[in-house]
């Protein structure tokens, strides 16, 4: 068996010697270099745009302005394209805007021989502005009166989506029920790739070539030809290596602007590279998404009504919009199934940057807001929240009347056991009783629930290619992306294991170039090892079967007698080696009576989908008056299904993990009120965790084979930093009796938190 | 523009080499463009992410701080250094490899490197000792822990051998 083992990454060596090549190590070094001139106020009319001095400085080849850029809306989200225009992306984006719609927004933009003579180009521009009101909070932008962002959306409402079963005013009248009202509120974050956003682009053969550091190469392709009015042919994008994208590289960000670019300047290439700065104030963030809950419950917790309204922040521009919000109101009443819900979710302009893709997507805003209710009516109700979770959650056999998703296994009570036994639950809840002074501890949990993949929503499909070498080992393609997951690896392991080859044999094409790699839609919902796995398999069982056939003219043995077995021909009757996958493709190529090139391609298309499950314990320390948290322990137990490589799987969700404790304890976007202005834009200033910031991350599964799945895999990219934040705020919640119903509980609203509750006055 | 440029020599891992440099090019631009070592990272530019961190006489730096002029007559090391001139790893890059500390590899040179120039010494750290050591280098994929677990081996590794 191939899947299962943790075989050490394919990339590993390259990338532990320094040589793996990004994007920017393969731009030549001469190229021109782009840099934009971002606007200094939130929202605008631009009057005029005087570039004269700009075009002074020595080194400067091209000023651009937003009255040259062409007139072609586009979308950038990194959504499949759908054939309905009804359900396409909002195009609602220029290359640059005469309409500043946030602070940093793109108004113009310089090409010039060097970086220095670049910024110095665009210090120099001077831009008139009609300076129009703002706003920044997403229930102010709904108001009527509040300033208009786009002409075609009423009250800044870019989506409303309503889920209504039941009958929730007729089951409140129920003599007895409790009614529990909450807001939850979570924050704007930023995905923190090591690698900024950079792309280059240039014109060769009648066509414009974009390299580009996205997870996304064959969506960025249709995004920039839309923005560039051009045939989608005329556009090739290639992703190399990518220093990590967590959602931030699926989005167009600045493919089209560059690509523009190099066609205003005679298809010279141009790089655009964005500095950190721009990374957090001119990419995309994380939705901050406010909630209100409320739950009806009997004593006994039984839940009987519930309405839910979700506030989305979408910033200033649509990007991935309202799937992002749909998908945390969505999960409401799977993950606590209730006869009588009404949820009512609305996604909202307003004049901040762009809500986008972000690992998680709206699952950690969502999970949090849920788990912490939960928790709330745990303790209001007095219940033991292990047992509450286990009554009320979705429950085995479950099935989603709109994905035919389902609960195969008793897998919640299966991850929370695994929790309970390794962070000590019982003992520790029982000894945190009644605690007072100024230090104390707490112990929390939080389920999560995730749904992998976009089926039915979008098209689900994955290509794959095989091609064998006369040695008998192939070459790998597909459209899904490494983007630092371990992909690569994964669909190594797979392809090796259906074909009945060495692992070693399998030589993955890690890179994608949208001219050669067969058609997938990238890396994003967890879906590479469930949608591309579907890919890989169809491809090398219609690629074995082909062999096979082959191998008859050599053989004489009929196709059904023969398998393949570690790179061998062997006839299943008996066992015996009949030849080398090599002697094979070796022979069959230079045969000059029956010459081929063993070749195989396939698309899969997903008319399924997947569950994926876990939780989060976490034990913290308080230091009341010190209004801090400290993180004692910490485990995420995951039901991914199989895993195909459980060091990778491993690591994946420490990175999820450490994701969701910046979530919980520190991250947190700051705007000024007066101007709109990102304040904390810079690694310094935002607060990401260091090694410092985390206890042991541990990492535990609970493997239940996902019976719809080609390799019995569900999604595990995604799902580890969902819980986490929750977990540490029931924890809190636990120590001190301080509920948080914002993030993050930094030193600030710890503060503010606990001189409300009377801890500091004399 | 003839004070513009300077000619900086100095030692990259092991050889004596020279260049004519841009006063205003950071180590970190001296080292990707006139020596092509792509282990050298830019992540941030300003110092916080340590992703171009590099050995300069036997101290781990942050190189986009550091002025390619300031180099002239130093000793640096990036990791393109510790591999060995048969493209075997170092024992800190084996490490990183067989403890899953690498994801997408943008931090990892970084990471690498500053474990190697304090490993040097030959000092076992305890755990919390070891996560400040590290604390200047930034990792969005890891969580760090595989990259605690990999400097940890490589320590008691070492310590054992020198006994």
């Amino acid at each position: 068996m191939i899947i299962g083992k943790s075989y050490t990454r394919v990339d590993a060596y390259d990338k532990a010697t320094g040589r793996t090549k990004y994007t920017e190590d393969l731009c030549d070094k001469h190229a021109l270099v782009a840099k934009i001139k971002h606007s200094n106020v939130a929202h605008a009319i631009v009057k005029s745009v005087d570039i004269s001095e700009a075009e002074k400085i020595p080194g400067v080849v091209k000023v651009l302005t937003c009255f040259d850029a062409p007139e072609y809306l586009f979308p950038t989200a990194g959504h499949p394209w759908s054939t309905e225009e009804s359900h396409q992306d909002i195009c609602d984006r220029n290359v640059l805007t005469k309409h500043v719609r946030y602070y940093g927004d793109d108004v113009a933009a310089v090409v010039a021989e060097d970086e220095v003579a670049a910024k110095r180009a665009i210090e120099a521009i001077k831009v008139e502005y009609e300076v129009l009101p703002f706003v920044l909070d997403v229930q102010e932008a709904m108001k009527d009166g509040a300033p208009q962002i786009h002409e075609k959306y009423k009250n800044n409402v870019l989506a409303h989506t309503q889920i209504h079963k039941g009958n929730y005013e007729e089951a409140i009248k129920e003599p007895g029920l409790i009614k529990i009202d909450k807001w939850y509120n979570t924050q704007t974050v930023q995905h923190c790739h090591i690698e900024n956003f950079i792309c280059y682009a240039w014109e060769e053969g009648g066509r414009i070539h974009v390299t580009s550091s996205t997870q996304i190469p064959h969506v960025t392709r249709r995004c920039v030809a839309q923005a560039l009015g051009v045939d989608w042919g005329r556009v090739r994008v290639v992703k190399p290596y990518i220093g990590g994208g967590f959602g931030n590289k699926q989005d167009a960000l600045y493919e089209p602007l560059c690509a523009w670019l190099t066609t205003q300047v005679g298809g010279r290439l141009v790089k655009l590279d964005c500095q950190r700065e721009e990374t957090f104030a001119n990419n995309r963030v994380r939705h901050a998404i406010r909630y209100h809950f409320i739950s009806w419950v009997k004593p006994d917790g039984t839940l009987v009504a519930r309405k839910v309204e979700c506030f989305s922040n979408q910033g200033a521009y649509a990007s991935h919009g309202h799937a992002i919000c749909a998908k945390g109101l969505g999960s409401f009443p799977q993950l606590y199934p209730c006869e009588n819900f009404e949820g009512d979710g609305w996604t909202v302009f307003t004049n901040r940057q762009v809500g986008g893709a972000m690992r998680g997507y709206g699952m950690p805003q969502a999970t949090f807001a849920i788990e912490a209710h939960t928790e709330d009516i745990c303790t209001e109700l007095g219940l033991d929240p292990i047992a509450y979770r286990r009554k009320t959650v979705m429950p085995v056999g479950y099935v989603d009347a709109f994905s035919k998703n389902e609960l195969y296994s008793d897998t919640f009570n299966q991850c929370l056991d695994a929790g309970m036994k390794y962070i000590d639950f019982e003992r520790k809840r029982e000894a945190y009783k009644n605690q007072t002074g100024d230090i104390r501890r707490g112990i929390g949990v939080s389920l999560l629930w995730y749904n992998t993949a976009v089926w039915p929503i979008a098209l689900e499909t994955s290509s794959c290619r095989m091609v064998m070498n006369q040695d008998g080992s192939i070459q790998l393609q597909v459209g899904e992306t490494e983007i630092g997951q371990g992909a690569d690896t994964a669909f190594s392991q797979m392809a090796a294991e259906t074909l009945g080859i060495p692992f070693e044999k399998v030589h993955i094409v890690s890179c994608q170039d949208t001219d050669v790699t067969p058609f997938g839609t990238g890396a994003y919902a967890s879906r590479q090892t469930y949608a591309a796995g579907m890919g890989i398999r169809g491809c090398a069982e219609a690629f074995k079967a082909h062999i096979l056939d082959v191998a008859y003219r050599y053989t004489r043995m009929q196709s059904y007698l023969m398998d393949i077995v570690d790179g061998n021909i062997i006839r299943k009757t008996d066992g015996r080696v009949l030849m080398t996958l090599g002697e094979l493709a070796l022979t069959v190529l230079y045969d000059r009576e029956h010459n081929e090139h063993l070749t195989m391609e396939k698309t899969a298309q997903l008319k399924t989908n997947a569950y994926s499950f876990g939780c989060c314990f976490a034990e913290v320390e308080v230091d009341i008056p010190m209004c801090q948290v400290k993180l004692l322990n910490i485990i995420n137990v995951h039901d991914a299904g199989t895993l195909i490589n459980p060091a990778l799987a491993e690591a994946q969700v420490h990175g999820g993990m450490s994701m969701g404790i910046g979530y919980g304890l520190s991250e947190k976007m700051l705007y000024d009120a007066k101007t709109g202005k990102l304040l904390n834009g810079n690694l310094l200033d935002y607060k990401l965790s260091t090694m410092m910031d985390h206890p042991h991350l541990e990492a535990q599964f609970v493997e239940n084979p996902e019976p719809t799945s080609a390799y019995g895999t569900k999604g595990l990219g995604e799902p580890p930093v969902n819980p986490v934040a929750s977990a540490i705020r029931n924890a809190i919640l636990n120590a001190t009796g301080v509920a948080f119903d914002e993030l993050p509980m930094r030193p600030h609203l710890l503060y503010e938190k606990f001189s409300q509750a009377g801890f500091f006055q004399d | 523009m003839s004070n513009q440029y300077k000619l900086v020599t100095c030692t990259i891992n092991g050889k004596e080499r020279s260049a004519m440099v841009d006063v205003r090019a950071s180590l970190t631009d001296m080292l990707r463009n006139d020596y092509g070592l792509t282990s050298v990272k830019k992540g941030c530019e300003v110092g916080e992410c340590g992703a171009c961190a590099v050995i300069i006489d036997g101290e781990c730096f942050n190189s986009c701080i550091y002025l390619a002029i300031w180099a002239d007559g130093k000793n640096i090391t990036t990791l393109e250094g510790l591999t060995h001139p048969d493209g075997t790893l170092s024992d800190i890059q084996q490490a990183f490899v067989d403890e899953s500390a690498i994801q997408c590899g943008f931090c990892s040179p970084g990471f690498m490197i500053e474990a190697e120039s304090f490993l040097q010494k030959g000092k076992i750290y305890t755990d919390d000792e070891l996560r400040k050591l590290l604390s200047g280098h930034l990792c969005r994929c890891t969580g760090y822990e595989n990259i605690l677990r990999a400097v940890k081996k490589v320590m008691h590794k070492r310590a054992a051998e020198s006994v």
